[in-house]
């Protein structure tokens, strides 16, 4: 039998102290109902004797505590999911908020997920063809990866995204059923809109379940976004076989909730106020991305943060970063050049794209032309700081072809429009272009039988 | 009689009624019988951290104590296996429970049915003591596990079986000096936070073989040395271990992933039953032994997984094994210290982390070392120690690293502005160091004669003076440079890109022997050495750097292992002629 008690003790921010409970356990979800009959939902945090500290989801305002009860259910917070969850749009707390009937729940499920089993996974390795050369060419997202974008205020990081969910797809596997769950975390009405738009008009809002908390819901109720997200996620992924990608955005007001909660429980802070816990946390949500032995199909992410400051180093990119494979990260300055994307390359990463490039992937050369790639735009900017304090006349021969190269690199590329969808052929092909401005010697990491195949012949 | 919770905050229980209970022992809480740890008491009430999720626990849920420390278990069996922070097998577990972690699973660490093959080593009659090897089990292709008496236990053997057998079963008997009877099983029990002793401990004086240029020629390290891999996130941390894991010339690695990613974990799995130990021929899986708390799994079993690991490598190291042990990452392993200490409502130390941080760092690299087991026949193991650390922001003024780089020596720095030249591995050059350099230099004069050393501390102090150089260019530009400098600066160049990088994924530079790292940089000094006496003979310099020999130089590392040496003195002959030509053409 469930009890409900008038026992509320205390309230302040997001938590709620009630006194002589009985039988409740950690981790437990509760419901709370207001003398009008509202209904809003906590979960306990720490219960000690006869005492449970709760964390609201939901506003604070207009409780009382003397006539509101609280109803602790027996289990964690659960999302009902379907296959009818496609084309759906829910709230933070997962209810259907788009005017459309309730979920019929084919089954509920513990939104924290479990840990996944090492032993369990299979190696993400089949490479996503995105059309964006940066990412392509040179940070190559695969299956089943968690790659974040690291933006800053002001970057076109949503329009990144969109184009990412639109153009994605893996070679010679057209007829994969795919999904995309996207969850708006504190972002505004208009960012959400845009991705809502977005998916309409490529027809993908029919394979889309999208998860909203805007900018002016509740702050804790960011917490729980996530991972009825990704709850989603699974479930189509793990029992619907569905190839889903997960865009969430923005983390970055994800861990500003959650230092709310924790200045509200009076935690020891980590850096900057956050909570020595953020690892933990954001880990149990990103490492939730991945594929499964014996299960046709898989869960690629793709968190988007923007950077304090255009701080790397801030807690959130840093720690993000240390849990994610790799990273994409824009630049205000290649923004401001009219570079777009605004991808910097060489801070960017992919920490799988080893094992989705080359032979029968994408083609042979392809890791070769990466690395130097990489490491000619590098030389090529140094060589180009160096010109603007000594003038281009200090610069070697060759640094001068260097530079020459990082600035067509930018241009060509880098530099694509929102609307160009480039196939990994015509990506690797720009790249030998490029790498033709410089001498032949200094083409030291890749195979001489691909500089010999694939290397446009000089005319000269 | 169990004790009964009162009060749970995440992986924090406390506990009343646990009078019967030791300080340290491991408990099992509420129905699912979650294991637990003690880590404080008062009166009878106990603060215990749960190596599970704590989700459904609440007051007045049963405690019991199971009155033992934290153990591993230790016998035939650990090798090509998958452990969690606990010690649970993650196959086993996959195969019971599928894809995820459920809790209050028990499956014992160590197959009980499998059936090993035990041959005796020692006769009935034999005087025994406690680690004297008394038998062996081809445990994998690759590693001879030999099963040795347990602490505590002397005498002569009574009787002795040969033939397959289980963990469990008797394979000895034992009478001890006061007359009992000890009967012995190849299934051992040792708690994780005590090191296992030895009778002696050494000076480590021989390098361990990693394969790789930047670590062997550069920076060694020595068996039973300890060294620290810091660096921010996408300099390669994991790259740099999993180099060590795959390469070095040990017998047993014991790899601890201590909150990294689950892909990182199913990678190790998948790659090393492919790859060939380049001594014995087997794949690498075969003398391997994986810890996996990832960074989603329960974050009271990362503090405890450092140990684990460490326990099991000490094991093999008493059989008398190399035994190398790598944890990625200890700043995982500290922050699980960290937020236990913290709901403990300890007073933080810096950064929050407890006041006890250092001093647990010291405990887990000491030990490592070299050492002669017990048993009294003299055998030798050791067991190297190499940790990541993940500072925040790559800055390593934090604790952890600051704790970690007063204990350990050997320090390979890694550089974020390296790692987006895609120079790999980023291990710089300049603030890297080992403090072995000096103890194991005599082992490489009398391997390899004493040139190799010679030219690796003339590479180093070209490096240095490369980025002293590099300051003035950036201020008047490369002309103004004298021709010596021009080419201390190319020869650096050199070392740095035809030299010092190497590509993990290439699969004949993955690996490079001493000889030919050797003659390898033997090329490059020679190089520079030809050339500054071609200037003196006022050769041009840029003539110089255009020889076609450079160009083979810079290929090197491609070449065959086969073939290498014929193809280095080839190049060496040509770069001579090529050399002498432009200035010899002169001079007439």
């Amino acid at each position: 039998m469930i009890k409900e008690y008038r026992t509320i003790k205390e309230i302040n921010g997001p938590l709620m102290m009630i006194q002589d409970v009985e039988g409740v356990t950690y981790d437990e979800l509760a419901e709370l109902e207001l003398p009008n009959g509202e209904i809003r939902h906590c979960k306990v945090l720490e219960v000690s004797g006869n005492t449970a500290v709760v964390q609201l989801f939901e506003n604070s305002a207009g409780i009382n505590l003397a006539q509101s009860k609280v109803r602790f259910l027996g289990h964690p917070m659960e999302l009902a999911v379907s296959g009818d969850m496609l084309g759906r749009v829910f709230n933070g707390m997962g209810e259907p908020i788009d005017g459309g009937p309730a979920i019929l729940a084919e089954k509920r499920l513990d939104i924290n997920g479990l840990p996944m089993n090492p032993a369990a996974r299979d190696y993400p390795n089949e490479f996503i063809q995105t059309g964006i050369s940066a990412i392509d060419g040179l940070n190559t997202l695969v299956r089943g990866q968690k790659l974040p974008i690291f933006s800053c205020s002001g970057l076109p990081h949503a329009n990144l995204a969109a184009q990412i969910a639109r153009q994605a797809k893996v070679l010679g596997d057209e007829e994969a059923n795919f999904a995309v769950v996207f969850a708006a975390i504190g972002i505004t009405f208009e960012e959400s809109e845009f991705f809502v738009n977005e998916f309409r008009r490529t027809g993908a809002i029919d394979r889309t379940v999208l998860f909203t908390n805007l900018a002016n819901n509740p702050a804790v109720e960011r917490i729980s976004t996530p991972r009825m997200a990704l709850t989603a996620a699974e479930y189509l992924a793990f029992e619907k076989d569905m190839h889903v990608l997960v865009i969430l955005t923005d983390i970055t007001n994800y861990a500003e909730a959650l230092r709310e909660v924790s200045a509200a429980r009076k935690e020891v802070p980590g850096r900057r106020g956050y909570p020595g816990y953020l690892y933990t946390d954001l880990a149990q949500m990103y490492e939730r991305a991945g594929r499964r032995k014996g299960k046709k199909g898989s869960i690629t992410m793709i968190p988007i943060l923007t950077m304090p400051e255009d701080d790397k180093t801030h807690p959130i990119p840093d720690l993000t970063g240390y849990i994610t494979e790799g990273q994409i990260i824009l630049s205000r300055d290649l923004y401001r050049k009219g570079v777009n994307p605004p991808i910097d390359v060489l801070p960017s990463l992919s920490r799988l794209k080893d094992k989705g490039i080359g032979e029968g992937k994408t083609r042979e050369d392809h890791s070769g032309t990466l690395n130097q790639l990489f490491a000619a735009y590098s030389t090529g900017k140094d060589a180009k700081e160096l010109a603007t304090i000594l003038g281009e006349s200090a610069l070697s021969p060759t640094d001068l072809l260097y530079a020459k190269f990082a600035d067509e690199f930018e241009k060509r590329y880098v530099s694509q429009g929102p609307e160009e969808n480039r196939s990994i052929i015509e990506t690797l092909d720009i790249g030998w272009d490029l790498l033709s401005i410089l001498p032949e010697t200094e083409l030291k990491r890749i195979k001489p039988e691909h500089i010999e195949k694939y290397l446009p012949k000089k005319e000269d | 009689m169990a004790g009964k919770i009162v009060k749970v905050s995440g992986p924090l229980v406390v506990a009343e009624g646990l009078s019967d209970a030791n300080m340290a022992d491991v408990v099992r809480l509420g129905d699912q019988k979650l294991i637990g740890e003690i880590l404080n008491m008062t009166g009878d009430s106990a603060s215990i951290q749960v190596y599970e999720e704590t989700s459904g626990l609440g007051p007045g849920a049963e405690v019991t104590t199971t009155g033992v420390p934290l153990s591993v278990e230790l016998g035939p069996g650990l090798l090509d296996n998958i452990y969690d922070g606990i010690q649970r097998p993650l196959r086993e577990m996959y195969k019971i429970a599928g894809d995820t972690i459920k809790r209050g699973i028990s499956v014992p660490s160590l197959d009980r049915t499998k059936k090993w093959d035990f041959t005796p080593t020692v006769r009935t009659g034999a005087r025994v003591e406690s680690g004297t090897i008394i038998g062996t089990v081809p445990e994998t292709s690759a590693v001879l596990h030999k099963i040795m008496v347990p602490n505590g236990i002397s005498g002569t053997v009574t009787d002795i079986k040969s033939g397959e057998f289980t963990v469990e079963e008797t394979i000895c008997t034992v009478r001890t000096d006061d007359g009992q009877e000890k009967e012995i099983q190849m299934l051992q029990r040792w708690p994780v936070r005590v090191g296992r002793p030895y009778s002696k401990k050494f000076a480590p004086d021989t390098p361990l073989c990693s394969g790789q240029r930047v670590i062997d020629t550069m920076f060694p390290i020595a068996k039973g040395g300890t060294a620290a891999v810091p660096g921010p996130f996408g300099s390669g941390k994991t790259m740099v271990q999993h180099a060590l894991a795959k390469w070095s010339d040990v017998d047993v690695v014991v790899y601890i992933g201590c909150g990294e990613r689950g892909n990182e974990m199913t990678d190790v799995l998948m790659e090393f039953p492919e790859l060939q130990d380049p001594r014995t021929g087997e794949p690498l899986m075969k003398r391997t032994i994986l810890i996996a708390n990832t960074s989603d799994m329960p974050v009271a079993a990362r503090e405890a997984s450092i140990y684990t690991g460490i326990t099991i490598a000490e094991y093999f190291r008493d059989m008398g094994y190399d035994v190398t042990v790598i944890a990625d990452s200890t700043s995982r392993w500290a922050e699980a210290l960290r937020e236990m200490s913290g709901r403990l409502e300890e007073m933080p130390g810096e950064e929050g982390y407890p006041a006890y941080l250092a001093s647990r760092l010291a405990q887990f690299y000491e030990r490592a070392g070299c050492i002669e087991c017990l048993g009294g026949d003299g055998r030798r193991g050791s067991l190297t120690a190499i940790g990541a650390v993940s500072p925040p922001g790559g800055d390593i003024s934090e604790p952890v690293s600051q704790a970690t780089m007063r204990i350990v020596k050997v320090f390979w720095g890694l550089d974020s502005a390296l790692a987006y030249a895609r120079h790999f591995p980023a291990i710089n050059w300049l603030n890297s160091y080992s403090l072995y350099m000096d103890t194991l230099k005599p082992w490489y004069d009398q391997h390899f004669g004493k040139e190799y050393m010679i030219n690796r501390d003339k590479a180093m102090s070209i490096l240095q003076a490369e980025a002293e150089l590099q300051e003035i260019v950036k201020l008047v530009g490369q002309d103004s440079i004298s021709p010596e400098d021009r080419l201390t600066l190319e020869t650096a160049k050199m070392i740095r890109e035809d030299f010092l990088q190497q590509n993990a994924f290439f699969d004949i530079d993955n690996y490079s022997s001493y000889d030919r790292q050797a003659k390898m940089l033997r090329l490059i000094i020679k190089y520079d050495e030809k050339c500054r006496e071609a200037i003196k003979n006022n050769a041009e310099i840029t003539a110089l750097f255009e020889i076609p020999a450079r160009v083979k130089i810079g290929r090197a590392k491609s070449v065959p292992v086969e073939t290498y040496p014929t193809e280095y003195a080839q190049i060496e002959e040509e770069m001579d002629k090529e050399i002498k030509d432009l200035y010899g053409g002169e001079l007439l």
